[in-house]
């Protein structure tokens, strides 16, 4: 099963090694990492996402919480949380089809960040599901470059 | 010695700091980056740098002592070579919770990242096998470092530290200011166990018709011996011991079994499969103990107490994990223990039966000279009262099924690496650690050779270590496998052509020595080796090139799969 975790990491050179080396260290699945800067310039928000049976999940949480440069782990998998993640795009663009992009750009609520007279690129921002479904359906127009930020979490406010 | 508020340099502050830190002895070998540092130790009178010949040696020393004592093994290195040098024994500390704290030089901050000469990345190199590692970046962050690195090496459970220090932060200088207490946001060990969960394990103890303890290296690390004692004998619980545990639980008290697992005895094998309760305290259920985890402690209900989350459920699902310290864990459930406790004679009788079924027994009949005759005899020589340091391999598993362990802190051996070469520098640190009671060494010839340069650091400082070498000429623990498993295709394993004159050898490092070929010699030999303390000495003993060690459980086996005999390697039972 896939689970979204957040770590609070100290921001200090190396924590981001110690956490994905531990990952391949001990082979654990990490399929996206992502980590910047809090609100505390000493402290490092983490959004880990990785799929595994519930053994290896509470394992890789106490692993977690081992490194002494992590402050706070939690699983948010099953509590309230707000997950995005940003995606960039840059697509062929002729006469025929830009019309069509441009309609599902609307359809995405993406916006367009730079146009040229033959790509256009724009940014979409929503859960991994729709990040995914947005790759499909823009797929066929022709995709020249592509880059995704991982996921990022946070807990809903009470 | 100097005190807060003086400006000093980072070499000097290293010294201060090692000196509040209650440092005895550094294990060290000097080089290009470390050369102020070692400027400053020149006039350092309080605290003893113990000179090896390798760096490799430097870490096993310092864990040898940091075994023996209780107290952190500290470790000084150069760059480069020097600092990729102590991987091995980092490693080999890491895997066995040896509280170990590491100092590297390296290059000027200037040059890091530029491929400088003698530059390695040792923080980056040593990430998975320290418990945390540090490169000191300013000389206002050294102290603090400093005091950070000792307080992991020795909290909750004890582990390796690597602290990199550049050569421009030992030249420069600061205030000195020494932190007395340490706060590390993201490092709190539960110690204290959950009241309800020991509860809980007292009501299941106090029920249990077949109870056994397991109980590990924790017991030890936590000082946990005497509470073990109490409960084990209070409540009339066997002890079953892993490499590590043996001396938590006195060898020759009736409820000891000894060692369980793959070269365990059959009869706290045996206990294991049979067991309605598991009371795991400080042990990790590491594969050399469990074989198939499927079949390990079938019928039983699983207790595990151990500081460390991480080990809990990672290798067997347990019923009732308890996170804490095993002395908190012991003594409180002294405390919450019924005073009524059910009748185990059954239950002991049962065990009882299987030691008498297979006996821990060798053959005396011949004249040849055994491993098993030579540990026996040390055993009794010593009444078990040796520091007893193991290398890796047969002689290892013989000394845990022959040497009498009585007290804690009496075995020092590779048991998670399985470091050859890891036995004479590990003795020569007990040796500095502990005067009043013999250290004695056994050490197959393959190990010996993979830090012999050591014995002139044993030689120079006239360490009275008995050097108690098993020659058998050959690799005797692959062989055994190669013998069992492998069509007795003895590849690279047979020494017999190649190994050099030990006596001869020794001697040459002007350490003393002696050859022993059969049980009378070797009796002798072992007698005068024990009374001989000025200095190191060594005894040859030319044992029998095919014997091999049983019980047996092979690797991934269950307990019904273990091996009794060499004749029919087919007997099961």
């Amino acid at each position: 099963m896939k689970h979204i975790i957040s770590v609070l990491v100290e921001n200090k050179f190396g924590s981001l090694n110690r956490v994905a080396a531990m990952f391949s260290a001990r082979g654990f699945n990490l399929e996206s990492i992502s980590i910047g800067e809090t609100e505390d310039t000493e402290v490092s928000h983490m959004t880990i996402v990785t799929r595994g049976e519930d053994q290896i999940i509470s394992q890789v949480l106490k692993q977690l919480n081992r490194l002494v440069d992590t402050i706070k782990v939690t699983d948010l998998t099953k509590q309230p949380h707000v997950e995005r993640e940003l995606l960039l795009m840059t697509l062929k663009l002729s006469k025929t089809v830009q019309h069509e992009i441009f309609e599902l750009i609307t359809v995405f609520k993406g916006k367009v960040v730079d146009i040229k007279q033959k790509s256009i690129t724009i940014e979409v921002i929503g859960s991994p599901d729709k990040i995914n479904t947005t790759i499909d359906i823009f797929r066929p127009y022709g995709i020249k470059e592509l880059a995704r930020s991982g996921a990022v979490a946070i807990h809903r406010g009470e | 010695m100097h005190s807060s508020g003086q400006t000093l340099n980072g070499s000097e502050i290293f010294f201060e700091c090692l000196r509040r830190e209650h440092v005895e002895y550094i294990f060290g070998y000097p080089g290009g980056s470390l050369l102020k540092v070692y400027e400053t130790l020149h006039d350092v009178k309080d605290i003893q740098h113990i000179l090896v010949r390798h760096e490799q040696g430097a870490t096993h020393m310092a864990e040898g002592y940091a075994r023996a004592t209780g107290r952190p093994g500290v470790v000084l290195v150069t760059s480069g070579p020097g600092a990729t040098n102590t991987v091995t024994g980092i490693a080999n500390a890491y895997m066995d919770s040896s509280p170990m704290v590491v100092f590297t030089g390296q290059v000027p901050s200037s040059l890091i990242g530029n491929d400088a000469f003698q530059e390695a990345d040792i923080v980056g190199i040593t990430r998975p096998i320290t418990k945390h590692n540090f490169l000191v970046k300013d000389v206002r962050e050294l102290a603090i470092t400093i005091r950070k690195a000792f307080f992991l090496a020795t909290t909750g459970r004890p582990g390796p530290v690597l602290v990199d220090m550049p050569k421009d932060i030992l030249n420069s200088s600061c205030v000195f200011e020494f932190p007395e207490t340490v706060d590390i946001r993201g490092f709190k060990p539960t110690f204290k166990c959950h009241i309800n969960e020991v509860e809980k394990a007292a009501q299941k103890i106090a029920k249990a018709q077949r109870p056994l303890l397991y109980i590990g290296g924790g017991v030890i690390s936590a000082e946990a011996s005497e509470e073990l004692r109490t409960l084990a004998i209070q409540q009339n619980i066997p002890v079953t011991m892993t490499l590590q545990g043996l001396g938590a639980f006195p060898g020759n008290h009736p409820l000891s079994m000894g060692m369980l697992g793959m070269h365990g005895t059959y009869w706290a094998n045996q206990a294991v499969n049979k067991c309605d309760l598991l009371i795991a305290v400080g042990a990790r259920f590491d594969d050399r103990v469990t074989g198939k985890v499927d079949t390990f402690a079938p019928q039983a209900y699983k207790i595990h107490n151990d500081i460390d989350p991480t080990n809990v459920d990672k290798n067997i699902k347990v019923d009732l994990p308890i996170v804490g310290d095993a002395k908190n864990f012991l003594a409180t459930l002294l405390e919450v223990m019924p005073e009524k406790k059910e009748n185990r004679e059954p239950w002991l009788s049962e065990i009882n039966a299987w030691r008498e079924q297979c006996p821990l027994t060798y053959s005396s009949e011949d004249d040849l000279l055994r491993t098993e005759f030579v540990i026996d005899e040390v055993s009794r020589q010593t009444s078990g009262n040796a520091v007893v340091v193991t290398d890796v391999g047969q002689h290892q598993m013989w000394t845990s099924q022959f040497y009498t362990f009585i007290n804690p802190r009496s075995i020092i051996t590779s048991g998670g690496l399985g470091t050859m070469g890891f036995g004479l520098p590990a003795a020569i640190g007990a040796a500095f650690g502990i005067k009043d009671r013999p250290i004695v060494l056994f050490c197959g010839d393959g190990g010996f050779m993979m830090n012999v340069q050591e014995l002139v650091t044993a030689v120079h400082n006239k360490m009275p270590v008995k050097i108690f070498l098993i020659n058998n000429s050959f690799l005797g623990m692959v062989r055994q496998w190669q013998e069992l498993f492998h069509q007795e295709k003895y590849s690279f394993t047979d020494l017999g052509d190649s190994n050099p004159d030990f006596v001869k050898v020794a001697e040459a490092f002007g350490c003393k020595a002696l050859k022993a070929d059969n049980p009378e010699s070797a009796r002798q030999a072992i007698t005068e080796a024990l009374a001989y303390n000025e200095g190191p000495i060594l005894v040859d003993f030319r044992v029998v090139k095919k014997d091999m060690v049983f019980p047996m459980v092979p690797a991934g086996g269950s307990i019904s799969d273990m091996l009794l005999a060499r004749l029919n390697p087919k007997t099961m039972v």
